[in-house]
């Protein structure tokens, strides 16, 4: 052991700045340190400049950006070394791993050689020593049947794997310090439990220290020792993980905290924070959080303020105001959910479920989508990307359609959108009439009445046009008489708070969270009576995302709209939908009342997904259990008899070899749950249902 | 994987079935051998142009469907009936693909090679001297004919054959006569093969050489900023390092499909570096027939195009298997 390394940090980063070119400050002198085995946790909004510190310890930035300040790791610093010299520290001392497992490999090597390469590289060690080397990795972080693996491609691994092999990758050579940017972001919430585990469990074998980079305070809080919290390239709090989370002291990180839906319920409303965060080639003088500040004074403009210790030991926060955060609900104080359902808005909500008219009927619904052709081009391998499914949804309610990714919720919200009779089998009736039925007219008018959000506000908009040109458009195409079209965007605009000057903007000129309200104003545009929602907040910053549900639920109320809410987070669904739909492998196998199926969810599938979201408390989430749902590779063989799930399910494991024979034989059928109407369920051994 | 190469084969064979047919019936309706033949002089009686005429198939009297389905029987024989002169298609065929094989093949790789290296070069070099003049030196090759670029290696092989008094360059034809008549024989007529090859040689390999640069400097920027180059380099990789075995690997792949079938059209389309340097290969002679309105070569040389661009598709399909895995299992 290397006698420096006792008693001192690993890496130890002082006044870090980061310039690109041409003159935007990403980072803004920040220091932190992390010990051996110990985990830091650096949370951040987009634009924060979390991930300019994490490649500026790679040294790993563009060329040309301007780096000042000092990275040291074990003592040596690392910002003056050159490209060739820091490369034999990467990956040997220093290792690193990425957020998108999808692109982060090279495609056309195999795994096994890209893991071998990270070995081979450092210590000279032969071809045939560093493959097998390669397959203990693998085997380490968990990958079954390793040895066979190693020589796949990484397009023959889910998601979920390719993140272990990047993670056996980092650990290949026992790092000194790694480096994670958001290592789970880009994966399913049953998925990013586990892969968290890997790490930690990586991470210790090797006595590694580890840089956590991420936005998601959820994920954090069970796996990090210390936080650091950045806006506007700033350090503006940092401390013990329980300290940042159950004594918060700066108002963003307040802020942050109050924004993030919960699933346990425990602290009412999510409360989004006003604004955004200043552009960083233009930053105003004074504390960058000041205009999205509910205490913010005049003190806070003159100077920006220095990161000071406050409260116990080890916290510290940059706020000139420390005195008035010591309490966080006077700060963002929390509210009760306002009563939406004003008395001269639609009473719909009151009425009993079955009373009201279906907006949307789609039953037994099939999409397959072909794999392989035969010499003569006819399908002879189809993926059953959606398998049967029904639901309906009444007017004035919001169902929530959630799933891990490719289990067919988009399919499903495409094949509504077509609006002709299903390719494949199903039926599909919009307000009444069967879309099979429909001709061209009919189908025109009929769109009028349902109408869609995307995920990406950033590329559903077209980038050339203005604002007022993007809402026109529907109600130009459908008639709306020109001369009220400017006094019609005018009220859209208002509609979801925006101002009236945003008509003239292009959509690079707004926000993220204004570009989604554009994209809700352009789907309201024709008075819709269904909107499709396809992850309408998945791509927002959380302080942002909690204003865009608020939004959406108020319109809700006012207009009586309702609302297919496609979307993988379930804390999310929670807040805002009235009833849930789960799906699995094309077929949904458990809907219901959403306060029904969270409190006592019936299926085993529901009650993986939900134990695997984490929750935003560090004491809590330790305390936490899991139960692992195990991944399957895009290569396993297609099950096609019987339940579809029983790879992967828990209760599955634990039955017995006869009450097995129902699950490998029989293919579950939807069944209703005792005392509860509406909710049905499709599992032989569901909770609460008599067999 | 040799599933999918043979529905691609019987994809490409219809094709060039039928792209050999346009072009005989074109061939057969714009030419006019008759006319050439009225023209030689002496002028000969009709009876011997008419016979003369349907002796070669391209009696304009007989109805195209009729020509059409002699030539065609010839051609499912593996027959391509006869030149002007009254020789075997043929014999001539092969002989100049030959030639234009030999010509081309040198000045097809080497400008392949150098043009994906310096594509590479100048992506990794973006926007610094380097790659300026990488940029400004292949837009001039572009736009610069080749019978230009060829007279001006010409003038210059000149130059430089002067200064050193001795026969460094050659070009006209292939070799010279009685080469290898010297007191190394085979050697000596080896090495007057490869002086004759070498400005030919240089005016392809660089026209080639600018087109790929910029298709692969175009591919190379793609991935210059890829993930999975940020992780060669995470894994301790240098830039170029990182860059040459990761992301040239993966922007080469692309390029399999175009080197194919440039250089497939390459062995028609090199027309006048054959005529400038006194080969007599493809090229020259669909110009040459054209003008002489010698159907049979034309259709027949089109033909060989067809089946050019077909071997070009397969070894493309072979390629782009090999270097890129995902496709592999596509293929299956």
């Amino acid at each position: 052991m290397n006698p420096h390394g006792i008693g001192m940090n690993v890496l130890e980063v002082r006044d870090l700045s980061v310039t690109y070119r041409p003159d935007v400050r990403a980072v803004r002198g920040v220091s932190l340190s992390v010990g051996r085995g110990q985990v830091l946790g650096v949370v951040g909004e987009s634009g924060s400049g979390k991930t300019a510190v994490a490649l500026a310890v790679l040294g790993l930035l563009p060329e040309r950006t301007k780096v000042t300040g000092s990275v040291r790791l074990r003592g040596r610093e690392l910002l003056d070394l050159s490209d060739g010299e820091m490369s034999r520290i990467r990956g040997k001392d220093l290792a690193m791993v990425f957020q998108d497992p999808l692109s982060s490999l090279t495609p056309v090597h195999a795994v096994g050689d890209q893991i071998a390469e990270a070995i081979r590289i450092h210590s000279g060690a032969t071809r045939a020593a560093a493959r097998a080397r390669a397959v203990e990795l693998l085997d380490l972080v968990g990958i079954p049947d390793a040895a066979r693996r190693a020589r796949a491609h990484p397009h023959e691994f889910s998601g979920g794997m390719r993140q272990r092999v990047m993670i056996a990758m980092a650990v290949a050579n026992d790092p000194l310090a790694i480096v994670a940017d958001e290592p789970t972001t880009a994966l399913d919430v049953t998925l990013q439990a586990q892969v968290l585990d890997v790490l930690r469990t990586a991470g210790e074998a090797a006595g590694a220290a580890i840089l956590m980079i991420t936005h998601d305070l959820g994920m954090v809080a069970g796996f990090a020792d210390r936080v650091l919290v950045m806006y506007a390239g700033r350090a503006v709090e940092s401390g013990p993980v329980e300290d940042i989370y159950r004594r918060p002291r700066m108002p963003y990180t307040i802020g942050l905290l109050r924004s993030l839906p919960r699933l346990d319920g425990t602290s009412g409303r999510p409360v989004p924070i006003d604004g955004a965060p200043p552009p960083l080639n233009a930053l105003p003088p004074g504390c960058p959080f000041t205009p999205r500040c509910p205490i913010a004074s005049t003190a806070c403009k003159d100077e920006e303020p220095q990161l000071l210790p406050v409260g116990r030991p080890g916290h510290a926060a940059a706020c000139v105001n420390t005195p008035a955060t010591r309490d966080s609900d006077a700060v963002f104080p929390l509210t009760a959910a306002p009563d939406l359902f004003t008395p001269d808005g639609p009473d719909v909500a009151t009425r009993a479920r079955t009373s009201r008219e279906a907006v949307l009927d789609v039953k037994d619904l099939h999409r397959f989508h072909v794999e392989h052709r035969s010499p003569l081009g006819r399908g002879t391998g189809s993926l059953r990307a959606v398998d049967g499914v029904t639901f309906d949804i009444r007017a004035g309610e919001t169902l929530g359609l959630v799933g891990e990714s490719g289990c067919g919720k988009t399919t499903v919200l495409m094949e509504i959108l077509a609006m002709t009779r299903p390719r494949h089998g199903g039926r599909i009736e919009v307000l009444g009439e069967d879309t099979a039925d429909l001709n061209g007219a009919g189908r025109k008018a009929l769109r009028r009445n349902v109408q869609v959000v995307f995920q990406d506000p950033f590329s559903s908009l077209d980038p050339r046009m203005r604002v007022s040109a993007i809402l026109a458009e529907p109600l130009r195409t459908h008639g709306f008489p020109t001369e009220h079209i400017p006094d019609r965007v005018q009220e859209l605009l208002k509609l979801v708070g925006l101002e009236p000057s945003h008509a003239g903007r292009h959509p690079h000129g707004l926000s993220g969270g204004q570009r989604q309200r554009v994209a809700i104003a352009r789907a309201l545009a024709l008075e819709p009576s269904l909107i499709l929602l396809d992850e309408p907040v998945a791509s927002l910053d959380v302080s942002v995302q909690a204003g865009i549900i608020d939004l959406l639920e108020e319109l809700r109320a006012r207009l009586g709209l309702a609302y297919l809410f496609v979307a993988h987070d379930l804390a999310v669904v929670r807040r805002v939908a009235d009833r849930i739909a789960v799906m699995h492998r094309g077929r949904i196998v458990e809907i219901g009342d959403v306060e029904h199926v969270y409190e006592a969810p019936a299926h085993p599938y529901t009650c993986a997904l939900l134990d695997a979201v984490p929750i935003p408390d560090p004491v809590l989430e330790r305390k936490r259990g899991r139960v692992r749902l195990p991944d399957v590779p895009p290569d396993a063989p297609r099950l096609e008899n019987g339940c579809r799930f029983r790879q992967r399910c828990p209760r599955y494991l634990v039955l017995s070899e006869e009450s097995r024979t129902l699950c490998d034989q029989e293919d579950p059928e939807f069944r209703a749950v005792a005392g509860e109407p509406d909710r049905m369920v499709a599992c032989h051994y569901a909770l609460g249902v008599s067999a | 994987m040799a599933g999918f190469l043979l529905r691609r084969l019987a994809n490409y064979a219809v094709l060039v079935v039928l792209a050999a047919s346009l072009a005989y019936v074109l061939a057969a309706c714009a030419l006019n051998p008759r006319a050439n033949l009225m023209d030689r002089s002496p002028r000969p009686s009709a009876s011997v142009v008419e016979t003369e005429l349907t002796r070669l198939n391209l009696n304009d009297r007989t109805p195209l469907p009729r020509r059409y389905l002699t030539w065609a029987d010839g051609v499912l024989h593996g027959d391509f009936g006869h030149t002007w002169e009254g020789q075997s298609v043929n014999g001539e065929m092969w002989r100049r693909a030959w030639v234009s094989l030999r010509l081309l093949l040198g000045g097809a790789v080497l400008g392949g090679v150098l043009g994906v290296l310096l594509g590479a070069f100048g992506a990794m070099r973006r926007d610094r001297f380097p790659d300026r003049a990488a940029t400004f030196g292949s837009y001039l090759l572009l736009s610069v004919p080749v019978f230009v670029l060829a007279v001006l290696l010409q003038y210059t092989a000149e130059r430089v054959n002067a200064m050193t008094g001795a026969r460094l360059f050659a070009w006209v034809g292939e070799s010279t006569p009685g080469a290898g008549d010297g007191t190394f024989g085979g050697l000596d007529a080896f090495a007057d093969r490869v002086r004759h090859l070498l400005l030919p040689t240089l005016t392809i390999a660089f026209g080639q050489a600018a087109l790929y640069a910029r298709y692969q400097r175009g591919l190379m920027l793609d991935v210059l900023g890829a993930d999975f180059v940020r992780t060669a380099r995470a894994k301790g990789l240098t830039r170029r390092a990182a860059l040459l075995r990761h992301g040239l690997r993966t922007a080469l792949i692309p390029m399999t499909t175009y080197f194919s079938y440039t250089f497939g059209m390459l062995l028609l389309g090199s027309m006048f570096t054959e005529k400038i340097f006194g080969w007599h290969g493809m090229g020259e002679w669909l110009v040459d027939s054209i003008s002489r309105g010698d159907v049979n070569v034309v259709a027949a040389t089109a033909c060989f195009a067809a089946v050019t661009v077909l071997l070009a598709g397969v070894c493309s399909d072979v390629l782009y298997g090999i270097l890129d895995p995902r496709v592999r299992t596509r293929m299956r």
